[in-house]
């Protein structure tokens, strides 16, 4: 039932994008972002579009996946669209049909919006798709480790989080085995109201717990018996370090900035 | 009527790289009122074979049909996986319930009886397996030692009044006085209820006491189905596929290999005692 669940969206593969560090493939989705909001006019969107096709070709991910994680917006999307098409109500008026008016100020506004949210999340996804989620952590941690100074739980933050990834295939083959298992006995899972389904999962939901908790209770005394005791004084396996690659991937990302703001004082608005 | 196994065919994520045959074009009649065992090493297919006796999984290609219901049919499956009690290796994975008996009482339950008769069921149960209701019928089945839930889990099944019974790996992970327990409830069910047992297990000794017939599953294809003193006549084939032989059968093995003239038929610690003191006799 639970068999066919594939996670993380990693792609394995060792293209530039690979291979740059995950902190600066953070900081540049961080700076993606700022880049996707810094547009203001609709044909400047080509820019951004460009660059993501570019960088998806460059990290030799089928252009399919970007698509694949646009699905779950596959209601988002269209509603967002709609909204603004007939919501707006500014502009001259294009068509106009029983109880619906089109103006051309919201027509350009749906576009504008998701072609906005379509490239935020296409471009983004790049950073799951050729980041391991344990880099990510790893990442992260550093990322966030100034902020120890503070009292920021960095280490502890990233380590739960290495945990949580480890343990959701454990997790989601035992759900399936204690799934046949109340099967077994006779229990009903589809048929009822949403009230009685959700009690229905009791059975299921009751192991679950009890297992994982039994099990971050072993987990913590074999982390302890190996003498792990936080973050402090830890050296890495994998010690991460910034290369020529991260310098040539922050100027290109500065490139795009410059691109996108240059142009959007300089060409004038087409539509 | 029995079990009849049809060329029963199963494939893990057909079509992707991960692609697995877990069992292979296996065909196999388990009888009414026989105690049927299959063994094979860790990944030989016997967890997904079993699995489809109750229609918890279903057969990619093949047919399995229990007292004439056809397990692939939605209608007819349900009629048929209330014939087959499928106990499995972890008791874990099934307790949830506040009390002992609640929990044992779930499957009777849902089988449509009221809560008065259900708890009548599973203290009958309960009684079975030797966990005394008034002693443990109110504990917490989180309470419970190894055995204890394990034979709780048992109990669960039993409660249900299968005809067949499956058990996977029921003595992993046991201690030896666990793994009598469930030997003697396993014997007790026989003996009280007539029930049809299929008991699975990677351990020939745990099988060899009481298998009448025994399948022997290797990379999900049937390599021998027969009468123990068949199976346990290629001790040396089995040990080479990575199963475990009974001490005994090894001790024999190695007896022979000495040149020493010990039957194919000694696989049991009764019958090599048997065949010792016969020996002195001599």
């Amino acid at each position: 039932m639970f068999k066919d669940i594939t996670l993380g969206q990693y792609v394995p593969g060792d293209s530039f994008l690979h291979k740059l560090d995950p902190r600066t493939k953070i900081m540049l989705m961080i700076a993606y972002i700022v880049a996707v909001f810094l547009v203001q006019r609709i044909e400047i969107f080509a820019l951004v579009i460009i660059f993501t096709v570019a960088v998806t070709l460059l990290s030799k991910v089928s252009i399919t996946y970007l698509f694949k994680a646009l699905k779950p917006m596959k209601f988002l999307l269209p509603l967002m669209f709609l909204m603004n098409l007939f919501l707006i109500k500014t502009g001259d008026l294009l068509v106009e049909w029983w109880i619906f008016k089109i103006y051309s100020d919201g027509l350009k506004n749906a576009f504008f919006i998701v072609l906005r949210l379509a490239t935020l999340v296409a471009g983004t996804s790049l950073l799951t798709l050729t980041t391991t989620p344990i880099a990510l952590t790893d990442g992260l941690e550093k990322l966030l480790s100034p902020l120890k100074v503070i009292k920021f739980p960095a280490h502890e933050l990233a380590m739960m989080m290495t945990i949580a990834l480890r343990f959701i295939p454990t997790l989601i083959e035992e759900a399936d085995k204690i799934m046949k298992a109340q099967l077994a006995r006779g229990a009903d899972f589809e048929s009822g109201n949403v009230f009685k389904r959700a009690k229905a999962m009791l059975p299921i939901l009751i192991p679950l717990f009890v297992n994982s908790f039994r099990r971050a209770d072993e987990l913590a005394m074999a982390m302890e018996s190996r003498c792990y005791h936080g973050g402090n004084g830890r050296t890495r396996m994998r010690v991460l370090c910034f290369t020529w690659r991260d310098l040539v991937a922050v100027l290109v990302m500065a490139a795009l900035i410059a691109a996108i703001v240059i142009s959007q004082k300089l060409i004038p608005a087409v539509f | 009527m029995p079990i009849i196994v049809e060329k029963l065919t199963h494939t893990y994520m057909p079509g992707t790289e991960n692609e697995h045959v877990a069992v292979d074009n296996v065909s196999l009649t388990i009888n009414e009122g026989e105690f049927f065992g299959i063994i094979g090493h860790t990944g030989s297919g016997k967890s997904t074979f079993i699995q489809h006796l109750n229609g918890l999984v279903q057969p990619t290609s093949g047919k399995v049909t229990v007292d004439g219901f056809d397990m692939s049919d939605k209608k007819q499956r349900q009629k048929g996986r209330a014939l087959v009690g499928m106990v499995f290796q972890y008791p874990d994975y099934q307790l949830f319930d506040s009390t002992v008996l609640d929990d044992v009482a779930f499957g009777p339950k849902n089988l449509g009886q009221s809560e008065e008769e259900a708890k009548k069921s599973a203290a009958e149960a309960m009684k079975t397996v030797g966990l005394d209701p008034e002693l443990f019928g109110e504990k917490s089945p989180f309470e419970l030692s190894g055995g204890e839930k394990r034979r709780a889990a048992l109990a669960g099944i039993i409660a249900m009044k299968p005809k067949y019974l499956v058990l996977d790996e029921p003595m992993a992970g046991l201690d030896p006085s666990g793994r009598r327990d469930v030997v003697a409830t396993i014997d007790a069910l026989r003996r009280e209820l007539g029930c049809t047992v299929i008991m699975v297990s990677h351990s020939m000794e745990d099988v060899a006491r009481s298998a009448e017939r025994i399948a022997v599953l290797n990379e999900g294809k049937l390599y021998a189905l027969g009468t123990p003193d068949e199976i346990f006549s290629k001790t040396q084939e089995l040990i080479d596929m990575g199963l475990d032989a009974p001490q005994t059968a090894r001790l024999a093995e190695a007896l022979r290999q000495k040149g020493c003239d010990v039957p194919e038929s000694i696989y049991t610690n009764e019958r090599f005692i048997e065949w010792f003191r016969g020996l002195k006799h001599v």
